[in-house]
């Protein structure tokens, strides 16, 4: 493989790492979603990218099936989700944003240390596609942790997903069954939380999540 | 001879950083005024400021110690220094082997540690006030600038100015995703560290919103002079870091003869004038942040810096 061709797949790969972080910076839900539509398009791009040098066309199918589903029509589904229940002025005030990037800094280089080792002597670009994906994926799960919006914590769970992507591409991809299945249980899971958002804000009057943590305490 | 040469060349630079530095800061300002469409002062109404500080009456405050004295001249020393050790329009300068990247951020420490103590020495509480703010700044700042040089120092495999500028010139550099973001990083803590407008305004004296100020605000005369020397000195030392590490174009090594120098010095005036009037640009389009929202927009430097280390780390150890 040409030294250009991997380090041009390394600066997309790297740049969802990095879109991942600002997924982490953003407070407001508007912008939040924005990012995850922004995140998606890098995937898409990064998976394109892959599929020319790798030689594998099935994979500018994942890339289609990326670009339409998560970086249109979710954040689309969320922004209208979002709209709906007025809650788009909503400031999350979670733990401040400098110990959140360190951690996701920490998480970072774990991933990346663990996979170097892990993966010797496998194919370079599979290498690198596995560290950088865990590390999304770690990151989509610190997202989740630090975030008590129910919207929020369903933007995490998506980009979680995102790093999955990535760590099949490397891979040469799922195969094309396990692809599309992959993209339509993300949809119907869309539909369902879409669903226990409103079923949650209906019961609370609100979609902070610690507000369902309250009601068990006061059953008890 | 060649000696005497590269001796003169290096003094040249000396001198030049600092006859440039309050034209840069005239330049910047002008072109503020311009953005707003006002008519502003003239481009070089900072050196007769300075001259009128200078010629002015040293009032030195009762309770203020030695150090208040010794201060200004110490800042305005180590920020000399450090701004004649980046390359401008020659790399390997008589003085090259002491440009080292880790050499300048630690004389740039120096300043900034002898201006927190400065501010605090007369003990009015906004120079402490202006101190603490400052340190709060720094200790992401500083960091942030140490890993950017460490990105650097990986990619070129040395933290001598030269050295890189001459590797980020060869074709070997290829296309490196660190680079792009230890710029972002490197343009964050130059805007935080010479307190340009996010964080702050280099042309307020509102109370609750001023750092730099705040440290300074007992200052007068041709102590008041040093510091703003020093501090116009640094804005031009960090264009100057950012123009040789990311734009090294027109650089000539330092035996390339006349024509040469020239040609890099008309390129380093080109390069000083656009990136003056981005950061013109930039400050009229942004506000000033509220100042425990700064950690914030500074961390975000640290972020990158610290991700474009890990991404050269691992790009080099596959």
């Amino acid at each position: 493989m040409d030294r250009l061709d991997f380090d041009i797949a390394h600066m997309f790969a790297g740049g969802l790492v990095l879109v991942s972080f600002m997924l982490l910076y953003q407070d407001r839900l508007y912008a939040l979603l924005n990012m995850f539509a922004a995140q998606a398009l890098v995937l898409a791009v990064s998976v394109a990218w892959q599929a020319y040098i790798q030689d594998a066309p099935h994979l500018y199918i994942t890339a289609a099936i990326t670009l339409i589903f998560k970086a249109i029509v979710i954040p689309l589904a969320l922004h209208r989700i979002v709209g709906r229940l007025r809650i788009q002025r909503q400031v999350e005030t979670v733990v401040s944003t400098v110990p959140t990037m360190l951690a996701g800094i920490a998480l970072v280089s774990l991933s990346m240390v663990v996979m170097l080792r892990v993966t010797q002597g496998a194919d370079v670009l599979a290498r690198e596609d596995l560290a950088f994906a865990l590390s999304v994926v770690l990151l989509g799960l610190l997202m989740m942790v630090t975030r008590s919006n129910a919207v929020s914590q369903v933007v995490g769970f998506m980009s979680l997903e995102n790093g999955l992507i990535l760590a099949a591409t490397g891979a040469r991809g799922m195969p094309l069954v396990v692809e599309i299945s992959v993209a339509f249980s993300i949809l119907i899971a869309l539909i369902v939380v879409g669903i226990f958002l409103f079923r949650i804000r209906e019961r609370f009057d609100s979609v902070d999540l610690h507000a369902l943590d309250g009601s068990k305490v006061n059953r008890i | 001879m060649g000696l005497i040469r590269d001796l003169s060349i290096q003094i040249s630079q000396m001198l030049a950083v600092l006859l440039l530095a309050p034209l840069l800061t005239g330049f910047i300002r002008k072109a503020k005024a311009r953005l707003l469409r006002r008519q502003g002062p003239r481009l070089l109404q900072p050196y007769f400021d300075l001259v009128k500080l200078v010629r002015k009456e040293a009032v030195v405050a009762q309770s203020a110690s030695w150090l208040f004295r010794v201060a200004p001249y110490i800042i305005f020393a180590t920020t000399w220094v450090a701004a004649s050790l980046v390359p401008t329009f020659a790399t390997g300068l008589l003085f090259n082997w002491s440009a080292d990247l880790i050499a300048i951020t630690a004389l740039l420490g120096s300043a900034r540690f002898f201006l927190a103590l400065a501010g605090m020495d007369v003990g009015t509480s906004f120079g402490g006030l202006g101190s603490s703010r400052e340190m709060m700044f720094a200790t992401l700042a500083e960091p942030a600038l140490i890993m950017i040089v460490f990105t650097l120092a990986l990619i070129a495999r040395s933290t001598q100015l030269s050295t890189v500028a001459g590797f980020m010139l060869s074709p070997a550099v290829g296309l490196r995703v660190s680079l792009a973001l230890a710029l972002i990083a490197l343009v964050i803590v130059a805007i935080a560290e010479n307190a340009r407008i996010p964080v702050d305004n280099p042309s307020t004296h509102l109370e609750l919103t001023m750092v730099h100020e705040a440290m300074v605000l007992e200052y007068s005369g041709r102590h008041l002079a040093m510091i703003e020397l020093s501090s116009q000195l640094k804005l031009l030392l960090y264009i100057s870091l950012i123009a040789c590490v990311f734009v090294p174009w027109g650089l000539a090594p330092v035996a390339a003869g006349f024509s040469a120098h020239a040609i890099g010095a008309a390129a380093y005036v080109g390069k000083l004038a656009g990136a003056g009037f981005l950061l013109a640009l930039f400050e009229t389009t942004v506000a000033k942040m509220r100042v425990f929202r700064v950690p914030d927009f500074i961390g975000v430097a640290l972020m990158l810096a610290l991700l474009a280390t890990l991404l050269r780390f691992m790009s080099r150890g596959l």
